[in-house]
């Protein structure tokens, strides 16, 4: 939703950075406002991956020059458990199985790092089990789950529902939700969206990494942005989406090539 | 190393009691073997100067009875079991305090049984053995017959600047089952000898665990040899950690086949720990089934050693075996060896075995690191799960002792 007064979240200027000496993001520019949810789109290789593991602080990414700010703070200078702490959540294309590690336990003390953060008293074993019971059922998912190590043999919409899962334990101030939606069927697709609506809230903002109309179908985006050669090349509503669902990407290797010839 | 040695064995006592024979032999064996020794790859990796170290230390002499349900500095008594406390100065106990299903072996069966060790596939010079054989005065005998038997738990404890060797021998009888769990405690600059032989009857089962805790500058040398008859089942987890020298012998004879060894080993050094386990299983007899998987975790500048061996002749068509050595290098100074090794000449077999070595992936720890767990908490939780798989296969309630703490505070020192 869009304000004209909200808080000003997250603003990223002018930000380059690279993976193994090799330049990917190219100057990006992108404010996140309060309320908001954001989409971005773009072939595959254009640095939208990147950008979110960039923001949630993944250390084989080197941000050569630019900034990014969230409400005021310096994001670049934060660990990434830090940058955690503080409200931003990346949801993971590919959520990580750890084998061995208790789901439930996981869960908790993700939990009390932010709760600690936020001066919240820290859950004991029973008191998250209270709470992780109540919030298992925005995602729809089985206690069973919690009893099993975190992501391990888990379907990839149970994966992605355990990635909603987290992002409604530790009620984050932005979520990034990098491609939620690959891998998922119509019903999962469901689940994960009316998830994120339910957990999207004024003051909270989201910023969907997705390559289908078909997640936006379900979460209405206030914005949309064109990711290409590493830097955002244009910005529109939600009609923009459904413009490159049915024109497809071809318009972008001109608009690249112009700029090129402009510069 | 010949020098200290040959000091040790001197410093020794003079062979007397049950165990005389097999001591003047090994103490023989020990002597003529020196430059065998050396070049024998079982050797070959050992610490020899933590070895020497080892050899130095004085036999425990005084004479003290074994205790019973002991509980003093350890964990709790197992809740349904009891407790034996071995100080390897004695073999004497008081049958009418053991509970129903065990009985204590009389001198003449542990004679025969010893004599015919070598029968069982197993060479009483190998020299981890024979520094038993040529120390060990007195020898535990259990006979174990019924099905619901209480859980045993057997510890070791050393003592601070001492040597001390303990010996046992349980016998379970045909269509019986046990759940055993031995613990050897180490102490300051101790040193640790153990041995078991265990005879498996026919369709019984035994549950067994290891647990070698040590503490400063101490060292082991432990030796599990398993003898087992058909369609009995042997399932065998052990953990080490803590000790400047560790060394697991495991020594598996499947005497006709149609048996079942399961095998889950773990093994966390840090420091300039040096931590070995050692196994080899021999099919005499056809439709064995074998299963291993062997963990290490090494840290700072320490080594892990692992190898496994798997014998299949002939006779032991129709085998299925598999192991798996799977490793993680904490530290860039730390060292993994490992040597899975499978010996086939049975054509009609299934045997695969398989070793890895890795580090901590960067993605796992980022994962964690971006839900708010520290770079440090993540490393834990990681580990933790790591050792947890094989933790949990420990009997006898193992988690009394406090492991998975222990190691964990161990790596982070």
């Amino acid at each position: 939703m869009i304000r004209e007064n909200s808080e000003l979240l997250i603003e990223i200027t002018d930000l380059h950075a690279s993976v193994e000496d090799q330049p990917i993001l190219n100057g990006v520019n992108l404010k996140i406002k309060a309320g908001e949810i954001h989409a971005i789109m773009g072939r595959n290789g254009s640095g939208k991956s990147t950008l979110s593991k960039v923001i949630a602080g993944h250390p084989a990414y080197k941000v050569t020059s630019g900034s990014i700010s969230f409400q005021g703070i310096n994001l670049l200078e934060l660990e990434p458990e830090d940058r955690a702490r503080q409200g931003i959540f990346l949801g993971f294309q590919y959520p990580i199985e750890i084998p061995g590690v208790s789901n439930l336990e996981f869960l908790r003390v993700a939990t009390n790092s932010r709760r600690k953060q936020l001066s919240h008293e820290e859950l004991d074993t029973f008191e998250f089990e209270d709470v992780v019971r109540e919030k298992l059922k925005i995602v729809q998912m089985d206690e069973a789950f919690l009893n099993r190590s975190v992501n391990e043999g888990f379907s990839g919409g149970e994966k992605k529902r355990n990635e909603i899962l987290q992002m409604a334990l530790l009620e984050p101030m932005v979520s990034i939700l990098d491609e939620t939606d690959s891998g998922l069927d119509i019903d999962a697709l469901q689940i994960v969206a009316a998830g994120v609506n339910k957990l999207a809230k004024a003051e909270t903002a989201t910023l969907l990494i997705t390559h289908y109309q078909r997640l936006l179908n379900e979460i209405t985006p206030d914005f949309v942005h064109v990711m290409a050669a590493g830097k955002i090349l244009k910005t529109g509503n939600k009609d923009l989406a459904l413009e490159l669902e049915t024109s497809g990407y071809e318009w972008v290797d001109q608009e690249i090539k112009n700029e090129a010839g402009n510069s | 190393m010949k020098a200290s040695y040959k000091q040790w064995l001197t410093s020794l006592p003079q062979p007397s009691g049950l165990l005389e024979a097999i001591q003047r032999k090994s103490r023989k064996a020990l002597l003529d073997m020196e430059i065998k020794l050396i070049e024998d790859d079982s050797w070959r990796l050992t610490n020899r100067k933590q070895l020497e170290n080892l050899l130095k230390l004085p036999l425990d002499n005084s004479k003290a009875k074994q205790e019973i349900n002991t509980n003093k500095g350890l964990a709790r008594l197992p809740s349904k079991g009891f407790r034996l406390d071995l100080n390897g100065k004695s073999n004497c106990f008081d049958q009418d305090k053991l509970p129903t299903g065990f009985s204590v072996l009389n001198s003449k069966e542990i004679k025969t049984f010893i004599e015919n060790q070598s029968k069982n596939n197993i060479n009483p010079e190998h020299w981890s053995i024979a520094i038993n054989n040529a120390s060990s005065n007195h020898i535990i005998g259990l006979r174990i017959k019924g099905n619901d038997i209480p859980a045993l738990e057997l510890v070791m404890q050393a003592k601070e600047k001492e040597f001390i060797p303990t010996r046992i021998l349980i016998i379970i009888e045909d269509k019986s089952d046990l759940e055993l769990l031995e613990v050897l405690v180490g102490a300051n600059k101790s040193g640790q000898s153990h041995m078991i032989d265990i005879y498996l009857g026919k369709e019984s089962k035994l549950q067994h665990g290891l647990i070698c805790s040590g503490r400063s500058e101490s060292n082991f040398l432990a030796n599990v040899i398993v003898n087992q008859e058909a369609f009995s089942t042997y399932n065998f987890t052990s953990v080490q950690y803590g000790y400047e020298l560790g060394r697991l012998e495991t020594h598996i004879n499947q005497k006709d086949g149609n048996a079942k060894t399961n095998l889950n080993g773990l093994q966390v050094s840090t420091g300039n720990e040096q931590l070995a386990t050692y196994s080899k299983i021999h099919f005499n007899g056809p439709e064995g089934h074998f299963d291993q998987l062997q963990k290490s975790t090494a840290s700072k500048k320490s080594h892990c050693i692992f190898h496994g061996s798997i014998n299949v002749p002939k006779i032991a068509q129709q085998t299925n075996a598999s192991q798996l050595s799977k490793n993680l290098l904490l530290s860039k100074r730390a060292k993994i060896d490992t040597k899975p090794e499978l010996k086939i000449i049975a054509d009609d077999v299934k045997c695969t075995h398989g070793a890895t070595i890795s580090q901590l992936q960067e993605d796992e720890i980022f994962y964690l690191r971006s839900r708010g767990i520290s770079a440090k908490q993540a490393t834990s939780l990681l580990i933790e799960g790591y050792c947890k798989e094989i933790l949990e296969s420990l009997p006898v309630e193992a988690s009394r002792w406090g492991i998975l703490t222990q190691i964990l505070t161990s790596i982070q020192e």
